[in-house]
Formats: structure tokens, C-alpha cells, sequence
């Protein structure tokens, strides 16, 4: 949608994330109370900040509500299967290196049924930007347990109460050698968009943890009031430390929420890898699209 | 005299009331007024507190609310 089309621009200013925004798509369809059009609020600036081309800026997501972000940003989308946003963006960032890959999923896609996909991706350290919506549960598919459902949460597969511990996912891919990992909540807008333009930038693997409200199932299930109890909730019981060793970080049901970037490394990235390896023998092909 | 001002644009709105709590000089409220899906857009209370700073903005999960600061406020900075 271009400035002379918008209605809203003849009367006055009109909002600034509009210009990456796909107007069309928009009632989005995230209940009220969710906190996922907060963090893409946050990615909007953080983008518009960037200064980096739009046009070789490219969004993966899986399944799930914040598989829905690729469906209302304003840039080149795919909505890949279940679990497999990361393996698809490593695939494109290795066929066009120029392109910015950034991944933006929810925590059953990325971290439950794309487990596995995460750790290697981090592993490699190939150069994509993994930004990960925790809702602590299955949202979309209707409220089943997921590995970060804290524990005793109930949930739809889980009516007595989760038993099984649940995954710290900044421990994780810092241990499987990501170059960026941050922790933010939906109510640190400002840190999350300074965060973001900062893995927009970083070279290698990046992961920032978005804690978000689901007021539909994780929080109805548990009797923890609407999305806004959440978010003062996430404002009561948050502290920032950065640099905090990832290991110490576990989110406990009614504990501190610790915050903040916890790891900024340099490590050769997969590309660079592969060109050192391989030396001369590696061509590569100009982009055969742009 | 209020350095800026919000508008909302009422039929994004969901009333998950973000920005009424998260409004650093308690600028907003949610009105009794219904948008078409039923839910209460939010009215500003006290326009003269409004600094215009967008947390607001931030805040809105649907896009359907922004802040901005007014020209008078940046004419009166200068003059200053």
C-alpha cells in the first residue's frame, strides 16, 4: 500500500509501523491479550532502524500464532510446515548469502517439534536471526503441553498438572555455541527493538526469547487473569541482568524472570567456514533472481 | 499545553487495555464507546498530560493506536 493510498495520511501522521506492515492482512488474528503484535511492533522499529535493504530482508516462519508474523510484515515471506522454519532459512541463506534471514516462530515450533533443528542451526552457527515468541504452550493447535510448559501448568494434554521439566532455551542454544542470545518479555518493548536491530546486525547465529502472554489457553487454564495480568505480572517479577550465565536463568513458576542479553561471541560463521575449507575448489554463483 | 497527541484508529481495537496500563503519564482510558466487534477502544482523559512518545504505540498488539508528538510542541521548543 503506498503513502497516497492510505486514508489515514490525509488527515495526519499515520502510524509509523504501517510502512512494513501488509494494511490488507490487518485485523490480525491473535486474540486479545496476546502479546505477539507487541514484539512485532518492537520488530518493526528495529527493522525500520536498520537501515538494511527491504528487499534482501527475508521472514521464515513455522506453525503456530507467531508463525503469522511472515503473513503480516511487509517483506518476502514463507510460512514453512511444522517445525521446519530454521532448516528452510539455512537453506536460503546458503543459496543467496546476501540475503538477511530472519526466523520468526513461536516456542513449539522452534524449540518442541523443530527441537533439533535449533540446536544444529546454532551448532553451525549459520547466519540467520532466530527470534522465538514463548508462550509456554501450544497455542494454535489448541493448548497441548510444549517443552517450555513450566511445571504443574495445566494444559489441554496435561489436566493434572505437567511433570515434566521444562527446557531453558537461552541455556540451550548458548551451549550449542549461538553468537547472540537474548531473553526480553513483550512488556520490555524498548530493550526487545534495541535488542532485535542489535542480532539484525550480528554476524552468526542470533536468539532472542520472547516471553509473551497467552491469555487463551496458558493463562485461562491456570487461573492467571487476562493478558494484561501478564504483562504487570512480567513487569513485578522481572529482572535485567546482563551477561548472566545462561545456566542460572530457568524460569520457575513464580520466581524471578531474568532478562537481558546473555551472550555476544564472535565465531566464524557457516559460510566462512566452508569457504576456508574448501579454498578454491568453492564457486560461487552470482544470485541467478536479483 | 500537551506536546502530542494518540489516535486510534477504533476498529483495530480489541480492548486488551495496554496502553491505558502501560501509559507513563496516565493519559488514557478505555471508553464506554463499542467499535463494531464489540470491544472498547481506548479515549484519551487527559490530552493535556500526552507527551507524544509512543509507548502506546509500542504497546498495541493491533497496530490500532500511535502517538506523535504535535508540531505546536515543536515550535515552542525552538522558541525556547
Amino acid at each position: 500500500m503506498s503513502d497516497s493510498d492510505c486514508n489515514l495520511c490525509a488527515i495526519g501522521p499515520a502510524n509509523p509501523v504501517e510502512s512494513v506492515l501488509r494494511l490488507d492482512r490487518i485485523p490480525t488474528i491473535w486474540c486479545p491479550g496476546c502479546g505477539i503484535g507487541t514484539s512485532v511492533n518492537s520488530f518493526a522499529f528495529a527493522l525500520m532502524n536498520s537501515g538494511l535493504d527491504l528487499k534482501k530482508v527475508v521472514i521464515v516462519s513455522g506453525i503456530g500464532c507467531s508463525g503469522r508474523v511472515s503473513g503480516y510484515v511487509d517483506l518476502d515471506a514463507f510460512h514453512t510446515t511444522h517445525g521446519r522454519a530454521i532448516p528452510f532459512a539455512t537453506g536460503l541463506k546458503l543459496a543467496n548469502p546476501e540475503l538477511t534471514v530472519i526466523v520468526y516462530s513461536g516456542d513449539g515450533d522452534l524449540t518442541s517439534i523443530g527441537g533439533n533443528h535449533l540446536i544444529h542451526a546454532a551448532r553451525r552457527n549459520v547466519d540467520i536471526k532466530v527470534f522465538c515468541v514463548n508462550n509456554m504452550i501450544y497455542a494454535m493447535t489448541g493448548g497441548q503441553a510444549a517443552a517450555t510448559t513450566p511445571g504443574a501448568a495445566l494444559s489441554t494434554t496435561t489436566p493434572y498438572g505437567c511433570f515434566e521439566p521444562d527446557l531453558n532455551i537461552p541455556h540451550l542454544v548458548d551451549a550449542a555455541g549461538a553468537c547472540y542470545v537474548a531473553r526480553w518479555t513483550t512488556y520490555h518493548v524498548k530493550q526487545l527493538e534495541r535488542s532485535m536491530g542489535e542480532a539484525l546486525k550480528k554476524k552468526g547465529f542470533s536468539f532472542i526469547e520472547i516471553l509473551s502472554p497467552c491469555p487463551t489457553y496458558f493463562q485461562r487454564k491456570n487461573n492467571m487473569g487476562d493478558g494484561l495480568a501478564a504483562m504487570e505480572d512480567y513487569k513485578k517479577r522481572s529482572k535485567i541482568r546482563n551477561g548472566a550465565p545462561t545456566g542460572e536463568i530457568a524460569i520457575v513458576p513464580g520466581g524471578d524472570i531474568i532478562v537481558g542479553k546473555f551472550v555476544d561471541r564472535e565465531r566464524l560463521d557457516y559460510l566462512a567456514l566452508m569457504r576456508q575449507q574448501l579454498g578454491s575448489h568453492y564457486h560461487e554463483r552470482g544470485c541467478q533472481t536479483c | 499545553m500537551a506536546k502530542g497527541s494518540v489516535r486510534v484508529t477504533a476498529e483495530r481495537c480489541k480492548g486488551c487495555g495496554f496502553c491505558v496500563a502501560f501509559c507513563p503519564t496516565h493519559v488514557l482510558q478505555l471508553s464506554s464507546a463499542f467499535n463494531s466487534k464489540g470491544y472498547h477502544p481506548p479515549s484519551m482523559i487527559a490530552p493535556e498530560k500526552c507527551s507524544g512518545c509512543n509507548l502506546c504505540g509500542m504497546y498495541c498488539p493491533d497496530f490500532a493506536i500511535f502517538g506523535f508528538r504535535t508540531g505546536d510542541s515543536q515550535k515552542g521548543k525552538e522558541a525556547a
